[in-house]
């Protein structure tokens, strides 16, 4: 398997547990591997937590974490893909003093040019949204800060793979089994 | 069970009653079939310890003196009866003081149900009296864990406790429960756990896998089996001794698979790893099929991992797909129970016998005799060695008991020369390595099968661990049998200290009191032997008491434990001295 250190998004169908986050973390910081984001939401299935976890490892640390993952009782499934296996994006929201807008026409274009969003504005500040590629949202970040930036943050990555993940099927055939 | 008693306990098991949460506990247990459980009170589980007072015609507490004492208990039962192990404690020091035991058990896959008590859930996170965040501090030695802040969830928590505890591959699993949902009322009805949709605890054999797998072992002219306590777990020794004998396989076991096989079957050819037997050490490099049956590539086994079995190609059967590929890149893996897979490999497998091959097992046995065996096991040099009290102990009991060791010397030697011929006669902490486990898995073990002879062979280090377990001897009156080889010293310790530090003896060298003494405080019968002419009798007299009996043998300071092959070291390197 390949040796190289590459970017990895791991998904994990849950059940929605208390301690599970618990769980996922200890399996990193045994292995000391750097979490570079994680997510958690709802999946597309009722009561089915997804968890998106990005991480730069080998593709043979990832096949291994995998099935750690997998061991553990409450996790349905788990998966790795790299970046181009899958469809991904970040998003994040910078508050700006409201002046700025008008004292330095620069920052509209910035903001038209970056395909941002103003999600709200009043007298003090604004707050701008951005989703899209890490890249284009440090960038924004480099060109506004030129400015000043009152708050920065960014989400972690979601992302949604290209191949089907059958983990409807895998309910199914369980609840089949059991009834 | 016939259907009609069983008819009868789902009836009066699935009757819905008013009862309170801490009765649930206790019927929950009662219902999963416990018998009996080993723990300690304290503020916050006094409740159930209530409700244990009055059910205890249908359920027996057995009041260790440590926490730790009754998890390694509840193991020492487990791992000798097959069944879930259960403990017991309080919240906060409770708690934590049964950690050690959970992570025993995590990394030696034996199912335990542990409970603990925890204060109100009205004051979860204020720092309360001991409080203690025990499922954060288990969740990583648990297989699984909970906690249950309502009485009405109780049962469904216990029943899932239970399943995944001695479902797949078996491991520790904690609940821990509120005051509040101990006191608490709820409508019992006890339906025990059949399955969870995101566990899978058991992966169905490929029959392509056992295929391939066959095809390379009736292709090899060199096959060896390692196998570990995966075929004990899986209730797999008549499956894998068909497989050994059908195939001529010379078979080799881990720490934890031992006594699955018999020591004296013609095709064991004895324990692999650290300190393992010579032979297949050595050969574990010039075998061209290396078959792994249930064990787990711990580097204890494996020496350096870069030049091990590296000629070979690698079978791994195993229940744990997280296993595979972990340390040791497979050629073939067969994922699921042992006991299926290798039905299906029996009738795919050639009858084959590899004389020519087990006779390199043989010749090199044949060094290891000269070389350390006949020197640890018939000693001529004046001080008496642990390797002698193990033969004493084989001839005495017909190799009929079950041997449970501490960790550290005595352990290697016990399992080197203990004469295996029943499953399950080997108890001890491979994984953990921890000391103070063999007096109070004694303890367990001899109750979970009260009808066998047991043995707990321990240092003198480790026993003062775990030494207070003496009065849970005392007064349960368990008849156990305890061997206390002392060399006045962390014997192992020592030893890696005088091969790789120089003999610089950092706090390993130890005063110790006088144990027979302190036996006798406790009311059990105890003799001390310093001399080999005394040695025979004695452990004739601790085997035929039908008490407990405590025996103390001064065995020689400083001697070693060979073959050794050193950290870092590939297994073709082992030392005979
Ligand atoms: C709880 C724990 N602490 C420390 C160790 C490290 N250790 C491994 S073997 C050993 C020495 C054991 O000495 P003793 O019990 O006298 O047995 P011997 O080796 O002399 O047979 C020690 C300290 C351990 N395994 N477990």
């Amino acid at each position: 398997m390949n040796e190289e250190i590459k970017s990895y998004t791991i998904s994990l169908y849950t059940e929605n547990n208390i301690g599970l986050l618990n769980r996922v973390s200890a399996i990193f910081q045994r292995r000391h591997i750097n979490i570079e984001s994680l997510t958690t939401s709802q999946s597309e299935i009722d009561d089915v937590f997804r968890f998106v976890i990005v991480v730069n490892i080998t593709e043979a640390q990832a096949a291994k974490i995998v099935r750690q993952f997998e061991k553990q009782v409450e996790v349905i499934r788990a998966y790795y893909h790299t970046d181009e296996q899958t469809i991904y994006t970040e998003s994040c929201m910078f508050k700006i003093k409201s002046a700025l807008l008008f004292e330095e026409p620069q920052i509209q274009n910035i903001i038209k040019d970056s395909n941002s969003r103003i999600v709200t504005v009043n007298k003090e500040f604004f707050v701008l949204e951005k989703s899209g590629r890490r890249h284009e949202i440090e960038s924004l970040r480099r060109d506004l800060n030129v400015f000043g930036i009152m708050q920065f943050v960014r989400a972690g990555r979601i992302a949604v793979t290209k191949d089907e993940m059958r983990v409807t099927d895998m309910l199914m055939a369980f609840n089949n089994h059991n009834n | 069970m016939n259907t009609q008693t069983e008819n009868k306990t789902q009836e009066v098991a699935s009757k819905t009653m008013r009862i309170s949460g801490s009765e649930a506990v206790v019927r929950s247990l009662i219902a999963e079939g416990v018998d009996i459980l080993y723990g300690y009170p304290g503020g916050a589980i006094m409740p159930v310890y209530d409700e244990l007072f009055k059910f205890q015609d249908q359920i027996h507490h057995v009041l260790t003196r440590h926490e730790q004492g009754a998890a390694h208990a509840a193991q020492g039962y487990a791992r000798i009866s097959g069944k879930v192990g259960v403990a017991m404690a309080t919240s906060g020091p409770g708690a934590t003081n049964l950690v050690t035991g959970i992570a025993d058990a995590q990394i030696d896959s034996t199912p335990l149900v542990c409970i603990t008590g925890q204060v109100f859930s009205h004051l979860l996170g204020s720092d309360a009296f001991q409080e203690t965040d025990i499922v954060g501090i288990s969740t990583p030695v648990t297989k699984w864990n909970c906690q249950v802040t309502k009485a009405a969830d109780i049962p469904k928590a216990l029943a899932k406790a239970f399943y995944i505890a001695k479902s797949g591959r078996p491991g520790p699993v904690l609940v821990d429960i509120t005051k509040d949902a101990q006191v608490g009322e709820l409508d019992f009805e006890y339906e025990p756990c059949k399955g969870v949709r995101s566990y899978i605890p058991v992966p169905k054999t490929n029959p392509a896998d056992v295929q391939a797998a066959a095809d390379l072992i009736n292709a090899a002219k060199k096959p060896m089996i390692v196998w570990g306590q995966g075929v004990i777990l899986g209730k797999a020794e008549e499956e894998l001794k068909a497989v050994i004998e059908k195939a001529g396989i010379p078979s080799a076991w881990t720490i934890l698979g031992a006594s699955a096989i018999p020591t004296s079957h013609p095709l064991n050819i004895g324990m692999v790893g650290m300190h393992g037997n010579y032979a297949p050490n050595k050969l574990t490099n010039e075998c061209d099929v290396l078959i792994a049956i249930g064990m787990r590539f711990d580097d204890r086994v494996t020496g350096k991992l870069d030049s091990y079995a590296k000629q070979a190609k690698v079978i791994h059967f195993d229940i744990d797909p997280a296993e595979v590929d972990k340390n040791v890149k497979t050629d073939v893996a067969v994922i699921g129970d042992s006991k299926d897979s290798l039905a299906q490999l029996l009738p795919l497998l050639e009858a084959k016998s590899h004389e020519a091959w087990l006779q390199e097992f043989k010749d090199l046995y044949a060094i290891e005799f000269e070389k350390v065996i006949k020197h640890d096991i018939h000693p001529v040099k004046e001080g008496l060695t642990m390797g002698e009290v193990l033969r004493q102990i084989n001839e005495e009991t017909k190799g009929q008991a079950a041997i449970v060791s501490d960790v550290g010397q005595h352990q290697m030697i016990a399992c080197r020369y203990a004469d295996f011929k029943v499953t399950k006669s080997n108890i001890t902490s491979g994984g953990l390595g921890t000391m103070g486990f063999a007096l109070p898995a004694a303890i367990g073990a001899k109750m979970g099968a009260p009808d066998r002879e047991v043995v707990a062979i321990i240092g003198d280090g480790g026993y003062q661990m775990n030494i207070q377990e003496l009065g849970t001897i005392f007064q349960t009156k368990v008849p156990v049998k305890i061997v206390v080889l002392n060399n006045e010293f962390l014997g192992m310790v020592r030893q890696w200290q005088q091969l790789f530090f120089d003999k610089r003896y950092a706090s390993t060298e130890m005063t110790n009191p006088d144990f027979v003494t302190i036996a006798k405080g406790y009311h059990i019968d105890a003799k001390r032997v310093s001399k080999r002419e005394e040695l025979a009798d004695a452990v004739k007299e601790m085997i035929a008491s039908e008490n407990s009996y405590f025996l103390e043998v001064c065995v020689e300071k400083e001697d070693n434990v060979f073959p050794m092959v050193p950290t870092g070291a590939s297994v073709s390197d082992v030392r005979l001295s």
